[in-house]
């Protein structure tokens, strides 16, 4: 196998925990009440279509694209909508969504319910495109960019590659590890189809190597397919983030303030991959996920096939219940995870796992004087010094946090995981950022 | 030896003289008109360069009162909320305009989410940053409009006139307030209004800035403005409006009457200064006791019934009953 390929800055390794990798996908039942927040992707919330006391079946347009960088929402659960209030998300906020009270599982009529597999390829990049957003497709790792408007490259720019994101670096998730297991062909045509949509000859499905079943599962499935290949990768974190992983398989260099598509490569997650093959050859749109639900004390660790809109607390307890030390709940994984406020909050597009944390894991420790070792900046994959950044965010120094390119920070945390002195570096590099970008918003508003 | 001192002397005293003739031509040929109004006006202002005016500093400020005296003839828009009237009286001697006298201001606090009344459900931790938390989370006690208690516009503060309490973890002003508006601006949830302070500094206000529906709003604070439009109907000066669920009391027509404070249920509008009222039957309490009578009600005590004869059960019992109880 020889020296397995990584990214070239940076990077730590946490403990792994994948501890649900073999837990089988499982369909979670119908909740009793869906909450579809609208503002499911990065860009504008979309608008409602439908209203109170109104039926919808399960796939039917429930609210369109608010924009041009945004997505219609559909019909996890087929009922009457009860409501269309504003609804608490994973952050705490409350935001406008559509409450349904679900009744049986009616699907739209042109919805392909059957586990055939089609390999049927003949379609135009425009049908595909149409399809995809239609279907309401986000990024599915997490990000929840519309997908389609990843597949319409602006001008000037073309793409070479195609990078198919199965790395899944976030300790516990397992849920794309599963998903390429279980559904490996699916994706395998899902990646072809997004070839066609980018007129590329190549693709490559990046998987680390810490997924060795997947890996050679995924090398057996596309040894057939032309232009699709299977990259190992060194187990490394932030190996799933877009630039380090394009760095790892293609090794090019994203320039800043960039996007992928400058240096000819488009990322999509295996997830996103999956969907567009549901989308395209199924019709079916993107109204259910793979999530895990995982924890140190979670009796069950799962990977639940879940509607989008099902409330927390019903993932929880499939996993066969919240346990009685627990101290945190956390709506991703542990490094970039946000921890929610409540179990009511539902499972979203872009939600990849739920993770229960116990009370001794859950807290901060206390914070140390930083003593200069250079940890941060050793770690830091996108080459930034973060206890600069974080002493002049906190010091309100924003001018020379931009000059410090503050504004290319991922938000990994792998400084602040591996800062010997427990400095909250990215709670300022966040806020750092937060603040930074305003400045250069509102600098373009009146320039 | 005396021969190396005096050169010395010379060589450094020729050096000087002729940078000094330099320098004077230098100065003649480079030298910029200023206005000396410009420096008169600016020895009258406090020095602050807080930037309360809307422009960098108390110089730029004093450029730009002298260009519009002498553009305009007038120094409308233009007020150092620092140095208040006087100083602006002062500056209109200088600059011979009459200056309007403006009514002092001072900042509000518009969120009475206490623990008591806004208790948390979930506990933050992390950097003591209000931008920071805003941009992370909803609020330790579900409120997303709620004051976040981390002390950024105690931070921002150049006048030691805000500062947190820790019993109910808001901020207070105190009168050092000059209304330069910096906890305005660094508060992230847009909680703090600068408001007149009005005749004996009395003044009354909305102290919430929930514009959720009434009950999801009280759902998380008992004293959220519930958007009820009681406070609406009573007042006879139009002075209250309601938008999104929440009433705002505009100042330039509220008489302080005081009849909203009494109307409204959830104790959200907030009287300052105001003397005690007189005890009425038919009137409901002011703020201000109803506050202290929710902060300070306490567990009924257990009345004590000791019969002579088994006294000492009926001791066990009530200790059993108070244990309960707690």
């Amino acid at each position: 196998m020889g020296i397995l390929k990584t990214f070239a800055l940076g990077g730590v390794h946490p403990e792994e925990n994948k501890l649900s990798a073999n837990a089988a996908i499982e369909v979670l039942d119908l909740p009793k009440q869906a909450f579809i927040p609208l503002g499911q992707n990065l860009g504008a919330p979309s608008k409602p279509l439908v209203k109170r006391g109104e039926e919808v079946k399960t796939g039917q347009l429930l609210a369109e694209a608010g924009g041009f960088i945004s997505t219609p929402v559909h019909s996890p659960v087929s009922g009457k909508v009860f409501k269309i209030e504003n609804i608490l998300n994973a952050s705490g906020y409350k935001q406008m969504g559509i409450i349904i009270n679900v009744e049986g599982d009616e699907w739209m009529d042109d919805i392909d319910r059957s586990d055939e597999l089609s390999t049927n390829l003949d379609y135009s990049p425009e049908e595909i495109i149409e399809k995809v957003k239609q279907a309401g497709l986000v990024g599915m790792g997490g990000a929840t960019f519309p997908t389609y408007v990843k597949l319409m490259p602006p001008p000037g720019n073309t793409a070479e590659y195609i990078i198919i994101n199965g790395v899944e670096c976030e300790p516990y998730l397992t849920s794309d590890h599963r998903l390429m297991l279980e559904k490996g062909r699916e994706i395998v045509v899902g990646t072809q189809l997004l070839m066609k949509a980018l007129k590329v000859d190549k693709a490559i499905i990046g998987i680390e190597n810490n997924k060795p079943d997947a890996i050679s599962h995924m090398s057996e499935l596309v040894k057939n397919t032309e232009g699709v290949s299977v990259q190992a990768l060194k187990v490394q974190y932030p190996q799933g983030g877009e630039k380090q992983l394009i760095k790892a398989t293609v090794n090019r260099e994203v320039p800043s303030g960039k996007l992928p598509i400058a240096v000819g490569c488009v990322v999509q997650n295996v997830g996103t991959a999956f969907a567009v093959y549901e989308a395209v050859q199924k019709n079916k749109p993107l109204f259910e996920r793979v999530v895990t639900v995982t924890g140190k004390a979670v009796k069950k660790p799962s990977n639940f096939l879940v509607r989008i809109g099902t409330p927390v607390q019903q993932l929880i307890d499939a996993a066969e219940g919240l346990p009685d030390d627990t101290g945190k709940i956390i709506n991703g994984g542990p490094m970039m995870g946000k921890a929610i406020s409540s179990t009511e909050v539902p499972i979203v597009k872009g939600s990849s796992g739920i993770l229960v944390m116990k009370e001794e894991e859950s807290h901060r420790k206390t914070e140390n004087a930083c003593i200069r070792c250079s940890k941060c900046t050793y770690v830091c994959p996108m080459g930034l010094e973060p206890f600069l950044l974080s002493r002049v965010s906190r010091l309100g120094k924003f001018d020379i946090a931009e000059d410090e390119m503050i504004m290319d920070c991922i938000e990994c945390g792998s400084c602040q995981y591996t800062c010997p002195a427990n400095i909250p570096l990215l709670d300022y590099l966040r806020l750092g950022k937060n603040k930074t970008g305003a400045i250069i918003r509102g600098r373009g508003r009146t320039a | 030896m005396d021969d190396i001192i005096l050169i010395a002397v010379a060589a450094l005293g020729g050096v000087g003289l002729l940078a000094a003739v330099i320098l004077f031509f230098v100065a003649k040929k480079f030298k910029v008109y200023e206005d000396p109004l410009i420096d008169e006006v600016e020895e009258k202002l406090p020095a602050a360069n807080c930037g309360g005016c809307g422009f960098p500093g108390c110089r730029a400020f004093a450029e730009a009162t002298v260009k519009a005296a002498k553009e305009t003839k007038s120094l409308e828009g233009h007020s150092c909320p620092v140095g208040g009237n006087d100083v602006m009286q002062d500056v209109g001697k200088v600059l011979g305009l009459e200056v309007e006298a403006m009514a002092p201001m001072i900042a509000v606090i518009r969120c009475n989410g206490t623990p008591i009344n806004h208790p948390a459900k979930v506990k933050f931790e992390g950097v003591t940053s209000c931008a920071f938390a805003h941009g992370l989370h909803g609020g330790e006690g579900g409120c997303q409009y709620s004051c976040l208690g981390l002390g950024d516009c105690v931070d921002a503060c150049d006048f030691d006139a805000i500062h947190m309490n820790p019993e109910t973890g808001l901020p207070v002003v105190n009168d050092k307030c000059t209304a330069c508006g910096a906890c305005v601006i660094a508060c992230p949830r847009d909680i703090i209004e600068l408001r007149k302070k009005g005749p004996k500094d009395r003044r009354i206000f909305v102290s919430c800035v929930n514009a959720e529906k009434g009950a999801p709003a009280k759902k998380n604070c008992q004293t959220a403005c519930i958007g009820c439009s009681k406070c609406e109907k009573v007042c006879k000066f139009d002075a209250i409006t309601i938008t999104s669920f929440l009433a705002y009391i505009n100042f330039e027509n509220c008489t302080l009457c005081r009849k909203c404070v009494e109307v409204c249920p959830t104790s959200a509008i907030w009287e300052v200064n105001f003397k005690p009222r007189k005890p009425k039957a038919d009137r409901p309490a002011s703020v201000v006791e109803k506050a202290t009578a929710t902060k300070a009600t306490p567990e009924k005590p257990i009345p004590l019934t000791i019969k002579v004869d088994n006294a000492q059960e009926d001791f066990k019992k009530e200790d059993n009953k108070i244990e309960n109880k707690e």
